[in-house]
């Protein structure tokens, strides 16, 4: 049997989370996975006050981290950009010094309101999921990670209990393969 | 010892109920037939211990009259008007289904129609008394069938009233023949008619006027044990009056139920005489097991045995059909038409009420009486029937569990509704939970109901209270109170009754906290805590800081000092305060350093903070000079 040696970091961030048909499907499909640290921004700061020195020793204890969240704005809920703003602080995530984050995986686990073809140059939505997300991309390249393209599950609110069961699936087995990394 | 002393006589009932009861719970036979069968154990026909057992039944009805009493204060209007397609339909239907199929079957036994009609009616209602227990008892009266059953019971109990006013229109035989003229007895027919209803609009009108606010100026005396007595007296009262004019107590009594079901002392009046109910229904059923006349069935066993079976029969398919045509699935069907089979306690009354207004000869009354207590006897047999024929009769997905419904249940639980449980009330009300509010003084009850809100008069450290005023259905118990021992007592009571109970108390201080956290509460918050906080947190901005870094610095002082409560629980007892005040000031130091260190972080611009730039722009610099 494979050895699944590295720990994953799910940063998750959904205000509205009783409402979410499709980012609960993909939390209930990795949460109780060993190795696995599901940790819900909302749920643990519902007082939006990050606790920035608990926050990088949680980094620290992980390999790979996986901003799990839903697109909005072509971004992430408030929470998760208030957390990227004070935990990944200079001199320790990033800066001559700030080596604390350097070779960790970075991915975002992203649910979008558009279909795929929406994310197209002629679609509504212009740009691609890959030019939207160059924000984060460069956020983990600053830090040193390692940065994997993000999985999305497109067109969330209209996804049958089928095909959000197949996202899950596959989100699940992305994770596991994220653990089995060298 | 003389056999006829009250405490010998007492003794004799609670060791029968004792010894019998029990058994008969373990056989899963149910109480009802445990004190069936003790009664006839110590009655003529069997030790006879018990010499008289029709005084015995006269005093013991005072069960039936408290237990319809608490029906009715179950039943507010606004229930009542929700179940009124049940109850009219399913009830009328029954009543009417039976009370015709009974009274043909009696003419076919030829018996004059008057007569016939009589009994038929009277035979057509059941016994409130063992199928409300026996359902409870069987945690069917919540179900589909049991809802079903309470219909149809509390239709009977409102037909009880024109029947009482109808029969002396059906007298066979005259005035004069009538044994022992009493009330209204005495008065023509229509003008007994016209007596029952003026008695129930007496005591509708009484119970609004004079009752409550009788209840609220003994309740603002704080004695507990007054108020249980004018609760007793008042159903007392009831009774004697309704039996002065010749009318059944109980129905007088479930009136008076009614019109205080929605008062605000009704949690409080129904645990209060709860335990009476109880007792004295126990010995109504031990006395009905004695007046089963043995003498007269053996002299004439097939006849008793055939109007028994008769009824039974007649009773159960007319139900089953009345309740397969209202669309109950035949499962439910089942259920509802064995447990209503047989007759009630009201028969009691009523053949004797017509016996004695010449309706029906008094020989047949008797043998009524008697097939009546026999069926009742049976019933509990009949409802464990009930249980297995659907399963053996039907398919198996008909055999599923009813379902629970939910009727009135609240959410949440609040004891106390001052300034404190006021807030903690709105914010869930409006957010859509049912609340059920408790709180000891009756004056804050008054006003409370005064602004349309639900709040009940009642002291929450008490199990039976929390329980009528629905624990077993809530989710949560919030003690709200600001009695810090009274706090500690409910939270003791509800955990012990209620584990399913998710507990959120109100704390005072510090040490009330680990109070409660030593009970075991789910949640607490400081009563002054977040009031404090927050002015701390508008006086900083007073002193000038911006309005979301006085939010941050109050948000961290929170936080801090919520860690450093959790972490000195260890060194708290409540044997020992010098020890965890020394604790306390050897952490003191360290602790107010790290929250310093985590202001000076986070919300001055001392440190490394990301919002604050200064080291990011000093290695720009740095980089820039060295050509980098």
């Amino acid at each position: 049997m494979e050895r699944l040696n590295r720990k994953v970091l799910i940063l998750f961030a959904h205000p509205a989370f009783h409402r979410s048909r499709a980012n609960r499907a993909l939390a209930e499909a990795v949460r109780d996975l060993d190795g696995v640290t599901f940790h819900d921004l909302y749920e643990v700061y519902p007082d939006m006050l990050i606790d920035v020195a608990y926050e990088q020793d949680l980094l620290l204890q992980h390999d790979a981290i996986v901003a799990q969240h839903p697109f909005y704005w072509y971004s992430a809920p408030a929470l998760m950009k208030e957390w990227l703003d004070l935990v990944l602080t200079h001199g320790w995530a990033y800066g001559q010094h700030g080596r604390a984050l350097e070779g960790k995986l970075w991915m975002n686990a992203l649910t979008a309101g558009g279909r795929h073809e929406s994310y197209e140059d002629a679609g509504y939505n212009r740009f691609s999921i890959e030019e939207l997300t160059r924000p984060f991309e460069a956020t983990a390249n600053l830090c040193r990670m390692h940065w994997r393209p993000p999985f999305v599950v497109h067109a969330s609110h209209l996804q049958t209990d089928d095909a959000l069961a197949d996202a899950a699936r596959r989100y699940r087995a992305l994770v596991l393969g994220l653990m089995r990394e060298e | 010892m003389r056999q006829d002393s009250f405490l010998f006589q007492a003794f004799v009932f609670l060791a029968a109920a004792i010894i019998a009861v029990p058994i008969a719970k373990r056989l899963g036979l149910g109480s009802v037939l445990g004190y069936l069968l003790a009664g006839v154990l110590i009655g003529p026909f069997g030790l006879r211990f018990l010499a008289d057992p029709d005084a015995l039944m006269h005093a013991s009805e005072f069960g039936v009259v408290i237990m319809l009493f608490l029906i009715g204060l179950e039943l507010n209007p606004a229930l009542l008007w929700r179940m009124r397609s049940a109850i009219v339909g399913l009830g009328g239907a029954q009543v009417l289904a039976c009370g015709g199929a009974l009274a043909l079957a009696g003419v076919a036994a030829g018996l004059d129609w008057r007569i016939a009609v009589a009994a038929g009616f009277t035979l057509s209602l059941s016994s409130t008394a063992i199928v409300m227990q026996s359902l409870r008892e069987r945690g069917l009266a919540a179900t589909d069938a049991g809802r079903g059953a309470f219909s149809v019971l509390l239709f009977q109990d409102i037909a009880v009233i024109p029947m009482l006013a109808l029969f002396p229109l059906l007298a066979t035989a005259p005035v004069a023949a009538r044994t022992h003229p009493a009330g209204v007895a005495m008065l023509p027919a229509w003008e007994q008619t016209l007596a029952v209803f003026a008695a129930v609009a007496g005591v509708v009108i009484a119970g609004r006027v004079l009752v409550r606010p009788l209840f609220r100026y003994i309740a603002r005396t704080n004695l507990h044990e007054v108020f249980t007595a004018t609760a007793l007296a008042l159903v007392v009262g009831v009774a004697l009056l309704m039996q002065s004019v010749g009318l059944s107590p109980a129905l007088g009594a479930f009136v008076a139920g009614v019109v205080l079901a929605d008062s605000e002392y009704r949690h409080e009046i129904e645990s209060d005489i709860e335990p009476f109910r109880a007792l004295l229904l126990g010995l109504f059923f031990i006395s009905v097991g004695a007046g089963v006349d043995f003498r007269l069935i053996l002299a004439q066993p097939v006849l008793i045995f055939a109007i028994v079976a008769g009824l039974i029969v007649i009773k159960a398919a007319a139900i089953f059909g009345v309740a397969r045509l209202f669309g109950r699935g035949p499962a439910d069907a089942v259920r509802i038409a064995l447990a209503l089979a047989q007759g009630g306690e009201f028969a009691f009354v009523l053949f004797n009420f017509a016996a004695q207004g010449g309706v029906i000869p008094s020989e047949t009354a008797a043998l009524l009486v008697a097939a009546v207590a026999i069926s009742m006897a049976v019933t509990p047999l009949l409802m464990i029937a009930a249980e297995r024929l659907p399963g053996l009769l039907l398919r198996s997905e008909e055999r599923a569990t009813p379902e629970r419904i939910e009727l009135e249940t609240p959410d949440v639980l609040i004891a106390g509704y001052g300034r404190f449980g006021q807030i903690v009330s709105r914010l869930v009300a409006i957010n859509g939970f049912r609340t059920s509010i408790l709180d000891y003084n009756a004056d804050q009850v008054e006003l409370v109901r005064g602004f349309g809100n639900k709040a009940n008069y009642g002291d929450a450290s008490r199990m039976d209270l929390l329980r009528v005023a629905g624990a077993e259905d809530a989710k949560v118990l919030v003690v709200a109170i600001d009695d810090q021992a009274k706090a500690l007592e409910i939270v003791e009571t509800a955990r012990q009754h209620f584990p399913h109970l998710k507990i959120l108390a109100r704390a005072y201080d510090r040490r009330h906290v680990y109070e409660l956290m030593n009970r075991a509460v789910d949640d607490w918050e400081r009563e002054t805590f977040e009031g404090g906080l927050r002015l701390g947190a508008k006086t900083l901005r007073a002193l000038g800081f911006r309005a979301h870094q006085a939010e941050r610095a109050a948000g961290l002082f929170r936080r801090h000092d919520e860690r450093q409560l959790a972490e000195m629980y260890p060194h708290w007892s409540s044997d020992n305060t010098d020890a965890y005040r020394l604790a306390t000031v050897a952490r003191q130091a360290m602790i107010e350093d790290a929250l310093k260190r985590d202001l000076a972080q986070h919300v001055h611009r001392t440190a490394d903070d990301a919002w604050d730039t200064e080291s990011l722009d000093a290695e720009n610099a740095r980089r820039v000079q060295g050509g980098g």
